[in-house]
């Protein structure tokens, strides 16, 4: 994985600069390329998990994951509530350990570096693990462009063009054209499809490479959602995407592959038309067929 | 394990019984045309005849609670299964009450006890396709993988007797003219009953994707397990 200059984001994405950012990708190649050569030896897998454990408190919520991400596909995680899903992508990209009382254990290894690592900066993480929350949530005294820029901002970067930048990043989440005459209106003026593809934008100008995705459309109607589920699609080509879901039929529908969860366990994980046709497991049958408890 | 939602529930052990009174309205077409050929009982034939409607208007009813169940359950995994299978089980039963009454309608123009041996292998012939038929709609009510590959392997029985009745009756028509006609006739029910072992076979296919997920269809010729 060379950095992220092939991705179509990229043209205006690399006017962005800041002091940190020339190591700080010099850095991530060197770990990267060490770590590939010492423990990731399939390159088509984005991320390894490796008996991942994660509590908050006395409460175990994830009790040994070992899980692959593929590169450039859509993975989904489904369960009931409470199996621990949403902790498990949370430990991507380090935001676990914001929550207090939170422990992870285990290896998350982000093309073969350990990101759990005492050296690895967690912001670091975060904009190469991008996360879309299920509520979309623009800063309200925000415009749009601010909105789009805002990740940027936060993350001290200098911005060469940020009108270039802000259309191809409202391009990529197919929202430009919605929005090109009124973006110094606030973020929180458009439909909630809106912004919640607004807040996919702010993810996207971070040029990740990972973009988790926590229950993205339920707060969606049936038409925002087909338009996130369609950006999905188009995402898989320059990213890779883990998405947590309680809408069975949504990740039979954008995924690649499907892993079930339960009880802090995963269950089964295999190709999404697998799991939906003739799953192995009894518990993931009983799920997904809704005979569950 | 049950449905959560005993609506859903219900759809599909109603859909179950459906197919469950169709396969049976089949079996008695099948056993009527077969018996009514065996005793050239025109009257039974007729009656036989008479039950297709009642046949073609299952299959449409339990077309419409699948296509009903697609649309508003979006069934996965086994139900999925199920409700495919069940598309397709139909399409067949339908085709072995065709063929039923194809049966009665050569048994009405047979008017003479002519060409005994061969009507005494036809009757035997009939007797495997009817418990094939039988076994493969018991294992699909079952769910019963194991008894559908049975019924798989029969079918090889049913083809190796239709092979030897052609010679049998060409047999007949070159020492007799005469036993044309009549011979034409068996050769047609032959054929039925060969393809009625040719829809329980698939039926037997469709339990065993049905009940395991795995394709049996034409493993031999396209190389498949």
């Amino acid at each position: 994985m060379t950095a992220k200059a092939d991705v179509s984001m990229s043209p205006p994405l690399l006017g962005v600069s800041s002091s940190e950012d020339e190591p700080a990708t010099r850095v991530a190649g060197e770990t990267r390329a060490t770590g590939r050569t010492a423990t990731t030896k399939d390159e088509s897998i984005k991320i390894r998990v490796e008996e991942l454990r994660a509590s908050y408190g006395d409460a175990e919520v994830l009790k040994g994951i070992t899980l692959p991400i593929q590169s450039h596909k859509v993975t989904a995680i489904i369960g009931p509530s409470g199996c621990g899903k949403s902790t498990f992508i949370r430990c991507l990209n380090r935001m676990h350990e914001v929550t207090p009382g939170a422990r992870a254990a285990g290896r998350v290894l982000l093309d073969g570096l350990d990101i759990n690592r005492e050296d690895v900066d967690p912001v670091r993480v975060r904009r190469r693990v991008g996360m879309v929350f299920q509520k979309p949530n623009p800063f309200p005294t925000m415009s749009i462009r601010d909105n789009v820029l805002a990740g940027l901002r936060l993350n001290g970067l200098r911005i060469k063009n940020p009108d270039a930048l802000v259309e191809r990043a409202l391009r990529h989440v197919a929202l430009w054209d919605e929005v090109k005459d009124v973006l110094s209106r606030a973020g929180t003026s458009l439909s909630g499809g809106q912004q919640q593809r607004l807040c996919i934008a702010r993810t996207l100008a971070l040029e990740p490479e990972v973009v988790l995705m926590d229950e993205p459309c339920s707060a969606l109607d049936p038409v925002a959602t087909a338009h996130v589920e369609e950006l999905i699609h188009e995402l898989r080509e320059s990213y890779t995407i883990v998405i947590v879901t309680h809408n069975m039929q949504q990740a039979a529908r954008v995924a690649d592959f499907t892993a079930f969860f339960y009880m802090g366990l995963l269950v089964e994980y295999d190709l999404t038309d697998v799991i939906f046709t003739r799953p192995k497991e009894r518990r993931t049958e009983d799920y997904i067929t809704g005979r569950f408890g | 394990m049950r449905h959560t939602d005993r609506e859903y529930e219900q759809e599909l052990q109603q859909l179950r019984d459906a197919v469950l009174l169709m396969g049976a309205r089949v079996e008695q077409m099948t056993s009527g045309a077969l018996s009514a050929f065996e005793r050239l009982d025109l009257e039974l034939a007729k009656a036989t005849i008479a039950l297709d409607e009642e046949i073609d208007r299952l299959e449409m009813d339990i077309d419409e609670r699948c296509v009903r169940v697609l649309a508003r359950r979006q069934p996965v995994a086994s139900d999925l299964r199920f409700i495919t299978t069940t598309l397709k089980i139909v399409t067949d039963l339908e085709r072995v009450g065709d063929l039923a009454v194809n049966l009665c309608e050569r048994v009405l123009e047979l008017d003479a006890e002519t060409l005994k041996p061969v009507r005494v292998s036809l009757v035997q012939m009939g007797d495997v396709v009817s418990d094939m038929l039988h076994e493969a709609l018991d294992a699909f009510i079952q769910a019963d993988a194991a008894r559908a590959e049975r019924v798989i392997l029969r079918d090889n029985v049913v083809d190796a007797t239709y092979a030897k009745i052609f010679p049998e009756l060409l047999g007949y028509m070159i020492q007799d003219t005469k036993s044309v006609a009549v011979a034409q006739k068996l050769q047609s029910i032959a054929k039925y009953l060969e393809r009625m072992a040719d829809h329980a076979t698939n039926l037997g296919e469709m339990v065993v994707y049905m009940v395991r997920g795995e394709d049996k269809r034409h493993a031999n010729k396209l190389g498949r397990s």
